[in-house]
């Protein structure tokens, strides 16, 4: 059966078979299990109502446990047995992990990627709204600089290595130092160190959109009078940003500085697409899939490192949420 | 608010400036893989794309048959126009063109410049005008055919020749195919499984429900690592395996927890009254659901209908691990990633033709639709928190 076929038959019974499972569920329980008449027509609406909404989200419940809650256990489980997964080793996978050199660049890389890229992006995008808030081209420029936010990371890689190529003929930034009479190119994705920000910045073009836009909103919503009051007590444009605004919209600073915190702990493509994680680039979540399909032990206890940084985020959202809701 | 006190004309003229530079760098190397599909592939290695629409200066060769050679009065003589060799009818239909330097030595075939005269290591000499002719000199007669090199101008080509060859001999078009197939239901199922949910989070009472609603903010930042083993061993088990239907059900997994936090956020914000007043008519669960909070929710279901579309049509990780590794089963960006990149690699106009045949629905899905995207980002940050 060929795929796209197979794809519209999925569609077809998925969407069908959702539909189906919501309604002869309500179904069966108003009409079957608890009969809306006869003797018990009280006892029985009341407890449909109980029931109910554990009818309305079982099947979410049952895929996210599948698929999220689980593995969370299932990796640090499997992070515990050997390469084959036969025999019990503790912590015999982590030991090894962190006697490796590669294993401690991945470590550094990723926490020069947490400081730098989330700082970065929301710095870029907070200085792109306030920039464009008052222009009349501001939405358009704004457009332009959200556009990466839609390209696939492999995508952005591929556009970004033309700018980085090591020929002064097709790579822009060689072209540049040409022009500036620089001897012969070079290729930045290969020198030590600084290549990792030269990959940090294609994270960064694509993320700053994300944070403009979000930053962008929030500076709306920044109370007039707050800032009309700041004005004619004589503050200047840098102190009015600095000192008044800013200050106001720092809950929103935050929250989308730890979507991009979260965000880069995911992001495996760039460095697979750039330098395959050689050249002393690699971060966690490729470090983790270069061991995937060769040796799971290794690979589940790479995931997991990565989930304890998630971790302190995860704990901090949840706190925010159930704050919110009260 | 702009001319209250204290703006100056100068300052929007340095924040005009400002904005332009931000946005040219944020466009420019996206214009410059564009510009690239469409050049002629001897052109993107020759000049950058920057240039493309000057002439482009290429190197080509030519050989003379020791044939052709008439005896002259000092010897022999070959005597032609580089330009009337058929291999580069291509660059030069009318058989006409110029030439601007030319060479004896394929190490040096911009050795001369077009009229001067030059050694050939054989014996003689050679001259090429800049009208392309040129003249062979020997004492003795020439006894093996003699290449000449020589660099000249050439028209700036755009052709769709890339596309022609990404879409049909580079497997593309299999990709692409396989990509919409990923796409399509893993955007479509979530939607569903999670809009019942959302309902039910957001207007149903019941013990539990705010533990439910933290579990769904907290199982946002699992990192999708952790899925990747356990699911796949899962997968394997219960015969599965890598395959289409693995992939449908990973992407629904890992979206839902993202569609269930935006539909709720949405759906918490409806009127009161309008659903009140609907159960006091006797309007069940269902009902309600179905006929007043799905419709009134569309803003947010497109939102995270673009939201998820957008996710796993750009995926290189879930298809690489979930999808089988086989050519007729690669998604667009695996194609990309550990295909083109390793047996294209220097071919920089197949590569960016690939980019951008991978890339043109997602802009175009950005451009239609950036409204209810940004609206989406709006209600899933600002809000919730």
């Amino acid at each position: 059966m060929p795929p796209v076929f197979q794809g519209i038959v999925t569609i077809l019974v998925g969407v069908g078979g959702c539909i189906a499972y919501f309604w002869v569920s309500n179904w069966l329980l108003d009409r079957v299990i608890f009969p809306a008449r006869g003797p018990n027509i009280g006892r029985n609406i009341n407890r449909a109502n109980l029931l109910r909404p554990w009818l309305f989200m079982f099947p979410a419940i049952f895929v996210l446990g599948l698929y999220l809650a689980y593995p969370v256990f299932g990796s640090f489980v499997r992070s515990l047995y050997n390469r084959a997964g036969t025999e019990f080793i503790g912590l015999g996978n982590y030991m090894t992990l962190f006697a490796e050199a590669g294993f401690r660049t991945a470590v550094f890389n990723n926490f020069l990627w947490l400081l730098v890229v989330p700082a970065a992006a929301t710095a870029l995008g907070l200085l792109a709204a306030q920039l464009t808030d008052r222009l009349s081209w501001g939405n358009i420029a704004k457009s332009m600089i959200f556009m990466p936010m839609a390209i696939s990371f492999v995508g952005a890689s591929l556009i970004w290595k033309f700018v980085y190529a090591n020929n002064a003929d097709i790579g822009l930034i060689n072209a540049i130092r040409d022009l500036l009479g620089a001897e012969r190119p070079v290729d930045v994705i290969q020198i030590p160190f600084w290549n990792n920000f030269f990959l940090m910045f294609i994270l960064i073009w694509i993320q700053t959109g994300f944070a403009m836009v979000i930053l962008s909103a929030a500076l709306r919503g920044i109370p007039e009078e707050t800032i009309e009051a700041a004005i004619l007590d004589g503050a200047g444009p840098v102190r009015l940003f600095f000192s008044v605004k800013v200050p106001q919209i720092m809950g929103t600073i935050v929250v989308v500085w730890t979507t991009i915190t979260i965000l880069v702990l995911k992001v495996f493509d760039i460095v697979y697409t750039m330098t395959g994680g050689n050249f002393g680039t690699h971060i966690l979540p490729s470090y983790m899939m270069s061991f995937m399909f060769r040796d799971d032990g290794r690979a589940t206890a790479v995931a997991f490192v990565i989930m304890l940084i998630v971790l302190p985020v995860m704990v901090w959202n949840i706190a925010q949420a159930r704050r919110d809701m009260r | 608010m702009d001319n209250i006190a204290g703006q100056k004309a100068g300052l929007t003229w340095a924040v005009n400036i400002a904005v332009a530079a931000l946005v040219l760098l944020w466009l420019i190397p996206t214009v410059g893989l564009f510009v690239s599909s469409f050049r002629d592939r001897d052109q993107i290695s020759a000049t950058g794309w920057w240039k493309a629409p000057m002439p482009v200066e290429l190197t080509f060769r030519t050989r003379v048959a020791a044939a052709d050679q008439e005896p002259t009065a000092t010897g022999y003589a070959i005597s032609g126009n580089v330009f009337a060799d058929p291999s580069q009818a291509r660059w030069f239909p009318s058989g006409s063109g110029t030439v601007t330097r030319f060479g004896t030595r394929g190490a040096a075939p911009t050795e001369f410049e077009a009229g001067t005269e030059a050694e050939l290591r054989t014996g003689g000499t050679l001259t090429i005008a800049d009208d392309g002719s040129f003249l062979l000199q020997n004492d003795e007669s020439f006894e093996r055919p003699v290449t000449l090199y020589f660099e000249a101008r050439t028209p700036p080509q755009f052709t769709t020749a890339n596309y022609r060859t990404v879409l049909t001999a580079d497997g593309m078009d299999r990709a692409f195919l396989n990509t919409l197939t990923v796409t399509i239901p893993a955007t479509v199922i979530p939607i569903l499984i999670a809009a019942f949910a959302a309902y039910a989070l957001a207007w149903m009472e019941f013990p539990g429900r705010a533990l439910l609603i933290a579990a769904v903010v907290g199982l946002l930042v699992v990192p999708l690592q952790l899925a990747l083993v356990p699911l796949l061993n899962l997968h394997n088990r219960i015969g599965i395996g890598q395959s289409f239907l693995g992939i449908w059900l990973a992407h629904t997994g890992f979206g839902l927890p993202l569609a269930i936090y935006l539909l709720r956020n949405y759906m918490v914000g409806l009127p009161r009254d309008i659903i009140e007043s609907a159960r006091v008519d006797g309007a069940t669960d269902f009902q309600i659901f179905v006929k007043i909070v799905l419709p009134l929710s569309f803003p947010a279901l497109a939102s995270f209908a673009i939201f998820q579309f957008l996710w796993t049509w750009n995926d290189l990780l879930v298809a690489k691990v979930f999808l089988p590794s086989a050519a007729e089963s690669q998604v667009m960006t695996v194609k990309i990633a550990d295909d083109l990149l390793g047996s294209r690699g220097g071919d920089w106009g197949i590569l960016a033709t690939a980019a951008f045949v991978s890339i043109a629905v997602p802009l175009l899905v950005f451009f239609t639709l950036q409204r209810y995207l940004v609206r989406g980002l709006l209600a899933g940050s600002v809000k919730g928190g």
